[in-house]
């Protein structure tokens, strides 16, 4: 808003404005306030030996355990490790997803036909999967990437294809009138109608990903976070445990920022 | 008098799982050049159906429909096509809503580009050409699906219930605005509506269809005494309830 505007300002609209950024500050606080609430009574109750460290760890023991990671060196790796299985299995689920739901739109009679494939491809586990890839494909990260990917992929074909039939028939009507082909009622009509949905629909795999490639971790892997998971219950180091879900909620949550960001940049000028 | 459009003998048929339905039946009809034809009928009687046919997105079961002389064998470039919504895409700005056409019959060039800017200054629009949909009011917007039919420059314009969506009065006052630019630009019309006094207050004739299948059941010429004719002073014309009560008793319409 531009300074012109401001001095222009009524003093209800002042107060008005005023009101809606206090309650954001407050929403902020609030939420600060409660993960410190939580770190802290743990701390708390560990060092009074309320709860036993051994079996809930501790803050201090995570942090300590994180900094023992960096320092030997092995922490980013893991990290680095993961999210790049993440983000591989996450683009090629979307861009894979979305190529089968565009074949599917252009040929009815696909779409028709492999209707009940999809629906039971749905329903069923993809996890349940997992062991027959590691068989095909041999333990290591490419199979943790195509769990991933196999996780995503069939939500985001289901997520895209509706958005795309969803599209207004009569914006459709309106470029054949143009004479416009099949091919320009897509790229003209029904693939940016569907951008938002499209966009949605990441935001859902991006989540479903993170859980191809933890679960394919536990499996299989030698390295990254679901592999310290995993590891650290076997030897029963909670410490490391927590710290490995503390990094990847962290990492979960700001993947998922990226997505909302891009949305933002995508769905801009949208209003109606 | 040039004829822009004629049907000869127009019949439609739908399949369905549930049987078939003819919609249209033997319609025979001629527009003459610069002539604003209203078509009215009970709802459901296929006068969009119509509307469809003449522009080519379906083909006829039987008889035929010659627009300048040509069969329609498919979408024509002769033929504009206005929908009830002005459908404007809000991912694009005003001047790519209009440029639309063009773009998709590959004539996009600096000429048409001309073309649109000059039709979007002279109808108001100029300073808008930038802006998205959502930032037009309901009766701009109406104005700009306009604007982005008149660039491909056709022959006739086909506008299906193209108000229906409007509130009354913006509908009033867009039904004045786009007959002042379809009579300037001398362009001919067939509007589809099932407002009585929208179609006599526009139209140079008034067609009823019957019910289903549907078929011309009367034609109204409507002649109205007034100075400088616009759907706002038609409305004001002696003859205007005659003709309204006239067409009323032809739809047959019971409840």
């Amino acid at each position: 808003m531009s300074e012109n505007n401001k001095l222009n300002m009524s003093l209800e609209h002042r107060e008005y404005l005023r009101k809606v950024k206090q309650r954001k500050i407050c929403v902020l606080v609030a939420q600060i306030v409660i993960i410190v609430a939580i770190f802290a009574l743990w701390e708390i109750a560990a060092r009074a030996k309320i709860i036993d460290p051994f079996i809930t760890s501790q803050p201090s023991r995570i942090v300590d355990t994180i900094a023992k990671l960096y320092r030997e060196g092995s922490l980013l790796r893991h990290i680095a490790i993961t999210c790049l299985e993440t983000v591989l299995g996450f683009l090629l689920g979307t861009m894979l997803g979305t190529f089968i739901a565009i074949i599917l739109w252009w040929s009815e009679f696909l779409q028709k036909v492999l209707e009940p494939y999809l629906i039971v491809l749905n329903s069923l586990p993809k996890i349940a999967l997992g062991p027959i890839f590691i068989v095909w494909i041999g333990a290591g990260p490419i199979a943790i990437v195509v769990i991933a990917m196999t996780i995503s992929i069939v939500v985001t074909i289901l997520e895209v294809l509706n958005g795309f039939l969803g599209v207004d028939n009569d914006k459709i009507k309106l470029v054949k009138t143009f004479g416009a082909s099949k091919i320009q009622v897509f790229t003209k009509v029904v693939l940016p109608a569907s951008l938002p949905v499209i966009v949605n629909a990441l935001k859902v795999s991006v989540g479903l990903s993170w859980v191809g490639v933890i679960v394919g971790e536990f499996l299989v892997s030698k390295e990254g976070i679901g592999y310290l998971i995993v590891y650290g219950g076997q030897v029963f180091q909670l410490d490391l445990v927590m710290a490995s879900v503390l990094i990847l909620s962290l990492a979960a949550f700001l993947m998922y920022r990226v997505v909302a960001w891009i949305e933002k940049i995508v769905i801009v000028n949208r209003n109606s | 008098m040039d004829i822009v459009v004629e049907i000869n003998n127009l019949g439609m048929k739908y399949h369905s799982m549930n049987g078939e339905i003819t919609a249209l039946e033997n319609i025979n009809l001629i527009v003459e050049k610069g002539e604003f034809l209203s078509i009215v009928g009970p709802s459901g009687c296929g006068k969009s159906t119509l509307l469809s046919l003449i522009a080519g997105l379906v083909l006829p079961s039987f008889g035929s429909i010659l627009v300048d002389g040509k069969e329609v064998t498919g979408p024509s470039h002769k033929v504009g096509y206005m929908l009830q919504k002005d459908h404007l895409f809000e991912w694009r700005t005003i001047m790519q809503n209009v440029l639309l056409g063009p773009e998709i019959r590959g004539t996009l060039n600096e000429e048409t580009k001309e073309y649109a800017l000059k039709l979007l200054d002279t109808y108001g629009l100029y300073d808008f050409k930038d802006k998205y949909p959502s930032q037009l009011s309901g009766g701009m917007r109406q104005r700009v699906a306009l604007i982005r039919t008149l660039v491909t420059k056709p022959e006739i314009l086909l506008l299906d219930e193209a108000f229906s969506a409007l509130d009354y009065q913006t509908r009033l006052i867009v039904s004045e605005d786009i007959y002042k630019i379809i009579k300037r630009e001398n362009k001919t019309a067939i509007l589809v509506t099932h407002d009585i006094a929208e179609s006599i207050s526009m139209a140079d004739r008034v067609i009823v269809l019957s019910k289903r299948p549907a078929t011309v059941k009367k034609i109204f010429e409507i002649k109205l005494t007034c100075e400088n004719r616009t759907p706002m002073t038609s409305r004001d014309a002696p003859e205007f309830r005659q003709y309204f009560n006239g067409i009323w008793k032809e739809l047959d319409i019971h409840v």
